[in-house]
């Protein structure tokens, strides 16, 4: 991370360029319990970007009375605090959601993304940069949630946040819903073709090759690969 | 020699550098399928036998055949028992299959001929479109990557055709093998880096989405408004014994005479084509006898723990041997060598494993009948592991062997 981002960079580098999902592998837990329906999938996007950016900004603001040697506590009340308030307002305005979320909002605490972000950024960074950046990597979340969402409800379901937009064959329609993306191991197979097309577009984020098949045969004059 | 001398002629544009670089892949396909490769291997090999990936792919392919043809002989001659039985539904269907089937042959379930080709009919197009939707994904991929097209998607493809119900929709086929090729295979890296079996993970893929058209009761017959459960399902439900009160004894059920998937009732029919394979040592023989061995033993011992609630603790193991696809799968599926454990011991337990796991899978557990698929698939990502604990012990041994005086 550039010692001088700038503000864009901070709030939207981590969209594409540094998703937590699709590059940095945090948070798929989440990500495959809450995404078969966008509902669920936007609450929780919500909910981690706001407990994301709010716990970046505090504990940047004692950034530098927090002593190293309890610092992941003093994070981890500061999260938890966060979470209990975003978990009580859930269950005051949109109960039925927060039945359906169950324990994945009490689990943003154990989130790498929140942790990882206090540790790696809002412990270096001023309040308003760790701010931007807790809101950009909670947008990259978002994306990849929201991704997630549409493609297993629509597919899985018909629907787009409740709304039949594929008429079912059990309702007289012609759509037959596809039931393996309604179970979250299907988000796995998901989040990796999402994850493919990402780094064919994006060379840089691609990981060099750990090893290389040696040839069987040594290539000759009529420059054919035998297999 | 026209059509060497024309392939020759050609040959050039599809080298590198050539006008149709790109399309190397489909030039090399059709060359080396209609002629023997012209490539030598030129470093100092230990050449026992030229049996190349080709010839071990084409020889897997027609070991099929036998299950294939009875499989179709089967769907036909189900199809024209239960229109036999009840010939109002052949009046009322107006499924297009039957069309083609009136065209040629009648529905007479005594008539060889009737049987098979309406057999034929339901089975031509869903191995066709596995073999040109499963075929698109290969060629894709080997053009992009550059390499040539595999001749091992010849078993892929026909084996995914044999695990599927008669009556599934074409479009799940297509999806289905899709998803084996592309996810299960060419995300790895194509024939030979899989870890799991592609025609079994499209099958799996197709099991866990669209449950309707590949479990239950109607899908088994090909006959629209026909339920009929697998002998495997009634067993789960009804005990053993039920079945031979429906009709259906061991030697029905060991010929294959039985609803089920096309290709995977005729246990006769499997062990002629899984002989030729256990003989030309293309199928290890450790591996199927491993998945005999756990599977004998698990049966037996739920068959001495017994249950009063469970029908299933009762099967024995000789029915568990001709029922679902458990003699296929040991054959064709678990045998698969890129998929399969590699070492000797690795191979003993992995095939234990298998058929431990479908004992476990069929017996115990009260969601699927059936557990061939889910065992394969589960040995099938056991088998690295193995490998490597049965390779770390034998390095272990031989240090052993030479300990510092």
């Amino acid at each position: 991370m550039a010692k001088q981002a700038s503000a864009r960079e901070v709030l939207l580098n981590p969209v594409f360029n540094n998703n937590p999902i699709a590059l940095q592998i945090l948070g798929i837990c989440s990500a495959l319990a809450v995404t078969s329906n966008l509902d669920t999938a936007l609450v929780m996007a919500i909910a981690l970007t706001s407990v994301t950016a709010f716990s970046n900004l505090f504990i940047a603001m004692i950034r530098r009375q927090i002593p190293a040697s309890i610092r992941m506590i003093v994070q981890m009340v500061i999260i938890a605090s966060l979470v209990i308030v975003v978990d009580q307002i859930l269950r005051a305005y949109a109960f039925t959601l927060a039945k359906q979320l169950s324990v994945f909002v009490g689990l943003i605490i154990t989130n790498c993304i929140v942790m990882g972000r206090a540790e790696a950024f809002a412990m270096q960074n001023p309040p308003w940069a760790s701010f931007l950046d807790g809101i950009g990597n909670g947008l990259g979340y978002s994306a990849m949630l929201l991704a997630l969402g549409v493609v297993r409800e629509l597919f899985g379901a018909g629907k787009l946040f409740g709304h039949e937009i594929l008429p079912l064959v059990q309702d007289g329609g012609w759509y037959q819903p596809n039931g393996l993306l309604l179970l979250p191991p299907s988000a796995f197979f998901l989040i990796g073709l999402f994850i493919w097309a990402l780094r064919m577009w994006k060379k840089g984020q691609q990981e060099p090759a750990t090893f290389r098949l040696a040839p069987q045969v040594k290539e000759e004059d009529n420059g054919w690969k035998e297999a | 020699m026209g059509l060497r001398s024309y392939l020759d002629s050609i040959e050039h544009h599809f080298a590198r550098g050539g006008r149709f670089e790109r399309w190397f892949a489909l030039y090399e396909a059709t060359d080396t399928f209609l002629y023997r490769p012209a490539s030598v291997t030129r470093t100092t090999a230990h050449v026992r036998d030229g049996i190349d990936l080709k010839r071990m792919m084409i020889l897997v392919w027609f070991a099929t055949f036998p299950a294939m043809f009875f499989g179709m002989w089967n769907v036909g001659f189900q199809a024209n028992t239960a229109y036999a039985a009840q010939p109002e539904l052949l009046a009322s269907a107006t499924d297009w299959h039957l069309a083609i089937i009136r065209l040629l042959a009648g529905f007479d379930p005594g008539s060889l001929w009737d049987n098979l080709f309406h057999g034929a009919v339901y089975f031509v197009p869903i191995y066709l479109v596995t073999f040109a939707v499963g075929g698109f994904w290969e060629v894709l991929f080997a053009m992009v990557r550059g390499h040539e097209v595999n001749e091992g998607f010849f078993v892929t493809s026909v084996l995914f055709a044999l695990i599927l119900p008669p009556t599934i929709p074409l479009w799940q086929v297509a999806l289905g093998i899709s998803f084996g090729v592309v996810i299960a295979k060419e995300v790895f890296g194509g024939t030979g880096k899989n870890f799991l079996n592609p025609a079994l993970a499209g099958r799996a893929f197709l099991f866990f989405a669209y449950p309707a058209q590949i479990s239950g009761d109607a899908v088994w017959t090909a006959v629209d408004g026909f339920t009929g459960a697998t002998p495997l399902a009634q067993a789960a439900q009804e005990g053993i014994g039920q079945l031979a009160e429906n009709g259906l004894t061991w030697c029905d059920a060991f010929i294959g005479i039985m609803p089920g998937s096309v290709g995977e009732t005729g246990t006769l029919a499997i062990l002629l084509g899984g002989a030729v394979l256990l003989l030309t040592r293309i199928a290890a023989w450790r591996i199927v006898a491993g998945i005999f061995l756990g599977m004998s033993v698990l049966s037996l011992l739920f068959n001495l723990i017994g249950s009063a609630t469970n029908p299933m603790f009762a099967v024995p193991w000789y029915w568990h041997l001709v029922l679902g696809g458990f003699a296929f799968g040991a054959f064709f599926m678990a045998t698969d060598p890129v998929s399969a454990a590699m070492t000797d011991t690795g191979k003993w337990i992995f095939g234990v494993l298998v058929g431990v796991m479908v004992i476990l899978i069929r017996v115990v557990n009260p969601a699927f009948p059936e557990g061939m698929m889910l065992a394969i698939l589960f040995g099938n990502l056991c088998a690295p592991l193995i490998d490597h604990f049965v390779v770390a012990a034998n390095i272990k041994r031989r240090m052993a062997r030479h300990v510092q005086q």
